[in-house]
């Protein structure tokens, strides 16, 4: 008898708790927008970047209007379509997805679910209801390669590289040719760490690179630990993704930043008002996506660089392509004519390094 | 005064009684400490299991990994073999499956024997990773906690090799990935809906069998035995080495079929991001189970929901932490009542 008296009780609290559960989630009549982030926005990195994006979109349509639900260190494995399915059920109507690797599974969950909009960063493939999005950040980089080339005693520069991609190795041909268009001499050496996000594996490429003689460390990482090996080294550095100063203040000579608000706050708004089009974004100074932040004026020893990297960054925003040829890859081989320029589709899939890039492209 | 008396013999109600007893005493354990914290509870406890609910099939995917990987990592528990390895080893399968998904002779890649081949593949794969820490326990002696744990980064690291060098897709702009299977070597989803996969009856059909072996047959009682005393086995007639060796293969095969039922139905390809680290959530699973493989399914079920959670309370705006913070408490209460069922509470007057 005690025995079913204790069962009975069990079920009882049981039955409670499912159905407590059954009332499901609170309702409120704010925009929904999901996002994933491959990082923290606390890296400082790729993921801040995106993360400052969205809060000054929302800020800029209204708190009261939208609202942001964010999973963070979302892995590139079918684990992200769990985590967009769960923002998806709990009513999202939007979705945003910030790195590569989730390509697969939202092209997946944008064919199941076709009234929920799907935004995907830096992939290419896009369906009715998928857009993507990227920027040309080789355009920042191109102006920050002008810096650290002026800069440069030893006329070699480093770069830790993330992983041997089209964006990333574009990313190191822009800057190649700006380092290359203020220094002819210089070299840009470039070494591979295969990760995004590792701040002592990032800091100890940096470290090679430093002992090799080289005293301008530029990165294509989601943490400031190249910018930090640098100072570590009493060198310089060009950061990336946002304003790096803060973390190198003696080191950072600018960085190359993202300003992701300027595609996500017209995106979200369109999203809200149903007039949504699939799209594939790719703009950069022009709009103001890429960027770079403010020269550190006292670290500067080429004083006059500001009036030349204004001058160029006029000339790209005025529609110059910084891959204009004559331009040989670092074999030696012509791969732009004189005149001929790469169009939108050789640049995402570009796997060359241009003349002046001491490295090689994994196959 | 208070006395504690060993029990006898457990009754049979207070084994099922004390860890449902239990896992309730940590449900109200986490509710105190959210109300503490200020967390809304019942919406915490509303996110995580009205979500599982609502969304039942996102939990079973989780869980059917869990059944094969516990079933794999209770046999070798039973016989008091400490493989911590079922992560390397799940890892290994996919490694196998992928393998044989991507270089298939033409006429199999179309093939219904496409998956099949691959399910051995993976077995075989991970059994033999398992076999380096059972092969080293069986001869040597040596400590197979550790042997087991450290192979898990050593699969890491050759996936990443395979991923990142020769593996490397053709289609895959560069990126560290292979190329998708084939068609033929993806395991289809039940319902039209979801993701829940035909992988469901594969781990409940090793649910029952394993039931029946380990329970049942003469193997199941002379692992237990093993389990039980090594010299009292030895004294009977039994190869402690030979069954060690047993007992890691299946360990590891099973590992390994997970991964290949894993990589099949929900990934379609390998990438350097594949996670394994359900292997551990295993062991919890088996604890919680006390090795015995119906019950296995049963805390499955109840992990994959808690698995669930995590991603889905972020997606409600509460801390993730929460759901980890339900599965810490749990295993605390649990193996905690573990007192109450083998010893007795009683109040001695003086």
């Amino acid at each position: 008898m005690k025995k079913l008296l204790w069962l009975g009780l069990v079920l009882v609290v049981f039955a409670g708790v499912a159905l407590v559960g059954c009332n499901g989630a609170a309702k409120d009549d704010k925009f929904k927008v999901g996002v994933i982030y491959i990082g923290e926005p606390g890296d400082a990195g790729w993921t801040y970047a995106h993360d400052q994006g969205f809060k000054a979109a929302v800020k800029a349509i209204g708190e009261d209007k939208v609202e942001l639900v964010i999973q963070q260190n979302v892995k590139e494995d079918q684990s992200a379509t769990q985590a967009m399915e769960a923002l998806i059920n709990q009513g999202a109507k939007a979705i945003f997805a910030t790195s590569f690797g989730y390509m697969d599974y939202i092209v997946d969950l944008a064919a199941k679910y076709p009234d929920v909009y799907f935004y995907h960063c830096s992939g290419y493939k896009a369906a009715d209801n998928l857009s993507t999005y990227f920027g040309k950040i080789e355009q920042a980089r191109y102006l920050t390669g002008m810096v650290a080339g002026s800069q440069t005693e030893t006329n070699k520069i480093g770069y830790v590289a993330a992983m041997p991609i089209p964006e990333v190795v574009r990313g190191i041909n822009g800057f190649t040719l700006g380092v290359r268009s203020v220094n002819p001499e210089a070299t840009v050496k470039v070494i591979w760490t295969n990760t995004w996000y590792d701040p002592q594996v990032e800091k100890d490429a940096a470290n090679a690179l430093l002992k090799d003689g080289i005293d301008v460390v530029a990165q294509h990482q989601d943490t400031a630990g190249p910018q930090i090996a640098a100072q570590d080294a009493g060198k310089w550095s060009i950061g990336y993704n946002s304003d790096m100063s803060k973390f190198a203040p003696k080191a950072t000579l600018t960085s190359a930043v993202w300003n992701w608000e300027v595609y996500y706050e017209p995106a979200i708004r369109a999203a809200m008002d149903g007039t949504f089009t699939s799209e594939q974004y790719f703009e950069g100074l022009n709009e103001g996506i890429a960027s770079y932040s403010k020269l550190s004026a006292d670290l500067l020893k080429d004083k006059g660089i500001q009036a030349k990297v204004d001058e160029m960054e006029a000339k790209i925003k005025g529609g110059y392509n910084i891959f204009t040829g004559p331009l040989k890859d670092n074999t030696g081989k012509v791969v732009l004519e004189a005149g001929k320029a790469h169009n939108d589709g050789e640049l995402l899939s570009m796997m060359y390094f241009v003349e002046g890039v001491i490295g090689t492209i994994p196959k | 005064m208070i006395k504690v008396e060993k029990r006898l013999e457990t009754p049979k109600y207070l084994l099922i009684l004390t860890p449902i007893v239990s896992v309730l005493v940590a449900l109200m354990f986490s509710a105190i400490l959210l109300l503490v914290t200020g967390e809304d509870a019942a919406r915490a406890m509303n996110t995580i299991f009205g979500g599982s609910l609502i969304n039942w099939q996102e939990v079973l995917v989780n869980s059917v990994t869990l059944m094969i990987l516990s079933i794999g990592v209770a046999v070798a528990f039973k016989m008091v073999v400490w493989n911590i390895g079922a992560a390397g080893q799940m890892m290994i399968g996919m490694i196998c499956a992928a393998g044989v998904a991507l270089f298939a002779p033409i006429a199999l890649r179309d093939s219904i024997f496409l998956i099949p081949i691959m399910a051995v593949a993976a077995v075989i794969g991970g059994g033999l990773w398992a076999l380096i820490s059972g092969g080293a326990k069986a001869i040597w002696n040596v400590n197979e906690v550790i042997t087991s744990l450290l192979l898990n980064y050593v699969a890491l690291y050759i996936l990443q090799f395979l991923v990142f060098g020769p593996w490397k897709g053709v289609t895959s702009s560069g990126f560290p990935q292979t190329d998708p299977f084939p068609a033929a070597a993806k395991i289809p989803a039940i319902f039209e809906t979801g993701r829940l996969h035909y992988g469901l009856f594969v781990a409940l059909a090793i649910i029952i069998i394993f039931y029946f072996l380990l329970n049942k047959s003469r193997w199941g009682y002379e692992i237990r035995v093993i389990g039980e005393g090594r010299n009292v086995a030895r004294y009977g007639g039994m190869s402690l080495s030979k069954n060690i060796i047993i007992a890691m293969f299946i360990s590891g095969g099973l590992a390994g079929l997970a991964g290949a039922i894993h990589v099949s139905a929900l990934e379609g390809r390998l990438s350097p991001h594949m996670n394994t680290d359900i292997g551990y959530t295993a062991i919890i699973v088996v604890w919680l189970s006390r090795l015995h493989p119906l019950v296995i399914g049963i805390v499955s079920v109840f992990m994959g929901a808690l698995l669930f959670a995590e991603t889905n309370l972020p997606a409600a705006g509460i801390p993730s932490e929460i759901a980890k913070l339900l599965q810490g408490s749990i295993l605390f209460f649990v193996i905690a009542g573990d007192f109450f069922s083998r010893y007795k509470v009683k109040y001695v007057k003086e």
